[in-house]
């Protein structure tokens, strides 16, 4: 759906990290965890296109939807100077998001920077239909650890990682899994393209089922202009799907990491 | 007042209204469809199809400057035979003209492609892409000699009854030379323009942004060569003309028929506005009535004068 939200909240969470709060009963009950919208940010033709952001928590009683992003450049930039009472333009919800596990199973979800963004709104849903839960979060610095205090107050343990050590293990999150792994039934994540080719890789090698979120540069954000390929494994052979209408969530087993 | 007059003919392609959706921009019409309803356009024009399946390019395949947008999609789509079989049964269901835009690598490609629509059915049009600038045979290289491009429409044209639309490069020293020569050749109408061949480079990375390194500018950026094309191409030939590039609004619109078109199409636009198309029929009515009126048609290269 097309529509404009208004801004309820609009808070500079750290460092370039901003969480947005905006209203859309449509939205909050139609967005699945894995979703995006597609914003207009700016009113003008500068930047043009409009720009993917997942939906971080969809509050489907109040009507709410939450957008968790980073100022990574003049689209961002622009978004980041809206107010409360601001009117947002946006699309959605779009995409094909995270699949559900059964509710007996035991999940871990990885997340890398501002990756933990799509992951709140799952981990929250998991955590509601029972799942037993691991979380991993890792970032550059204890400054990029985003949402950890909410996922915290689900009941989930956070294991953290940065690549300064300023908080938690001092080095990647992925060094954390492999003792995991042979104890869980399925694995999500999402964050920079490294990292989830090594939670890919281990996933293959401990044979755990794992969804991973991608990323590409978007056109129409609805199938339609083939901006957004990736490449996808299909019996062996490499074929080009859409993030925004395939993905962004595909099962790690069939992307095409050497892309 | 009386509702004015919408429709237009473009070169035996009836449209009930003058808008329409530009090739690569608009998939094959059903991805749009949760924001228009396609039997309210003029036609739906799709994706450009080719004989073979075509991977396309690696990405990013589409990069972003003021005003407008790099593409460098290279063509993707499954190939002609998956569109007769999966795109067909539902451009058939439509009220509306389909026309399908076409290309190769060999003028004996685009016959053959033409062919299998003519047979196919559930095909009004046929737009001969003799423009892509983000493929290595064929595509622009057909668009910028007249006497290729003029190969391509006879070769099509003789392979269809079809109505055939040549649509043209802006990236020619003189567009006027390449409309004479496939108006003689027997295109029944013309589309233009195509994308501007571009490029942008990451200076953070120091290497060019698209994984393809060129590709075709398109948006609000190009819309005054665009309407200097079809000014030009309008007193030149005598072909109905269907103007695009950076058409946003009616008001964008309704520069392109005062300069010549006979429809208009909209492309990146729908990236911005899924509603686009839409929203630049009603406000064309909307100006018609205003002003007075009775026929669209009375409008088409009224800038010229008399
Ligand atoms: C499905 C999807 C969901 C996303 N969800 C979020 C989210 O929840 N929070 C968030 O902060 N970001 C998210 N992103 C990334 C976000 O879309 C980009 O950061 C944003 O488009 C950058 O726009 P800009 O104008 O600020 O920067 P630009 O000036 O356009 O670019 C700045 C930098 O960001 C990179 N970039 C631009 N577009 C994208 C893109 N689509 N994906 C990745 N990198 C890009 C550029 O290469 C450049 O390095 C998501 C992307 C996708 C595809
Ligand atoms: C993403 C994208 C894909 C395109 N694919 C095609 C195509 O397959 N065939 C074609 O003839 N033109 C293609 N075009 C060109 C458009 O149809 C149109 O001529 C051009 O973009 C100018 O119009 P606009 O500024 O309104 O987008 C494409 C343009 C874009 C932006
Ligand atoms: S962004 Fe247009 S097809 Fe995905």
């Amino acid at each position: 759906m097309l529509l404009n939200g208004k801004l309820i909240t609009h808070k500079n969470i750290a460092g370039d990290y901003y969480l947005m709060e905006f209203k859309s009963h449509e939205l909050a009950e139609a967005a699945g965890p894995g979703q995006f919208v597609h914003v207009k940010c700016g009113s003008t033709n500068d930047p043009l296109l409009r720009r993917p952001i997942s939906i971080h928590k969809a509050d489907k009683d109040k009507g709410i939807i939450a957008l968790l992003y980073r100022v990574a450049g003049k689209g961002t930039r622009l978004l980041s100077l809206m107010e409360p009472g601001d009117l947002l333009d946006v699309m959605g919800p779009l995409g094909n998001g995270f699949q559900l596990p059964k509710p007996s199973e035991k999940v871990a979800v990885v997340a890398g920077g501002i990756g933990v963004a799509p992951l709140f709104f799952l981990v929250q849903l998991l955590v509601n239909a029972g799942n037993d839960v691991q979380m991993y979060i890792g970032a550059r610095t204890s400054q990029d650890l985003l949402a950890v205090k909410d996922i915290k107050k689900l009941g989930v343990d956070v294991k953290l990682a940065t690549d300064d050590g300023s908080a938690g293990y001092h080095g990647l999150v992925t060094d954390l899994l492999p003792e995991k792994l042979q104890k869980v039934d399925r694995i999500y994540t999402c964050g920079p393209f490294p990292m989830m080719k090594s939670v890919a890789y281990l996933a293959n090698k401990y044979n755990v089922p794992a969804q991973v979120s991608l990323e590409e540069k978007m056109g129409c954000g609805v199938g339609a202009c083939l901006a957004c390929s990736c490449k996808i494994k299909i019996n062996g052979e490499s074929v080009y799907k859409r993030v925004c209408t395939e993905g962004p969530v595909f099962n790690a087993g069939e992307v095409d990491w050497e892309c | 007042m009386l509702k004015p007059n919408l429709a237009v003919d473009i070169g035996g392609i009836v449209m009930q209204n003058p808008v329409t959706t530009a090739s690569g921009t608009f998939g094959f019409g059903r991805e749009y469809s949760e924001y228009v309803s396609i039997n309210e356009l003029g036609a739906l024009v799709v994706k450009g199809t080719t004989l073979y399946p075509r991977q396309g390019n690696a990405v990013p395949r589409i990069a972003e400057t003021p005003a407008g947008v790099l593409n460098s999609i290279g063509l993707q789509n499954p190939g002609v035979d998956y569109l007769i079989e999966h795109y067909v049964p539902f451009f058939k269901s439509l009220q509306v003209p389909v026309i399908v835009n076409i290309s190769g690598e060999t003028v004996e490609e685009y016959a053959a492609v033409a062919e299998k629509l003519d047979k196919a059915g559930g095909v009004a049009g046929i737009e001969v892409n003799i423009s892509c600038p983000n493929v290595k045979k064929g595509g622009m290289a057909f668009g910028s000699d007249p006497a290729m491009a003029a190969e391509v429409t006879k070769a099509v044209k003789s392979s269809t009854t079809i109505p055939v639309i040549i649509k043209l490069s802006p990236n020619v020293t003189d567009i006027t030379k390449v409309a004479e020569a496939v108006a003689a050749a027997g295109a029944d109408a013309l589309s233009l323009i195509n994308t501007l061949l571009g490029m942008a480079i990451d200076i953070t990375t120091r290497r060019p942004v698209l994984g393809n390194v060129m590709g075709g500018l398109s948006g609000p950026a190009v819309k005054p060569v665009a309407l200097r094309a079809v000014w030009q191409v309008y007193k030149a030939v005598e072909l109905p003309i269907i103007g695009m590039g950076g058409i946003s609004t009616a008001e964008d619109a309704l520069e392109f028929i005062l300069a010549g078109a006979a429809a208009v199409a909209v492309g990146t636009a729908n990236f911005v506005n899924p509603r686009a198309t839409i929203e630049v029929k009603q406000g064309i009515e909307r100006y018609l009535i205003e002003n007075g009126i009775k026929n669209i048609n009375d409008l088409i290269g009224a800038a010229h004068g008399n």
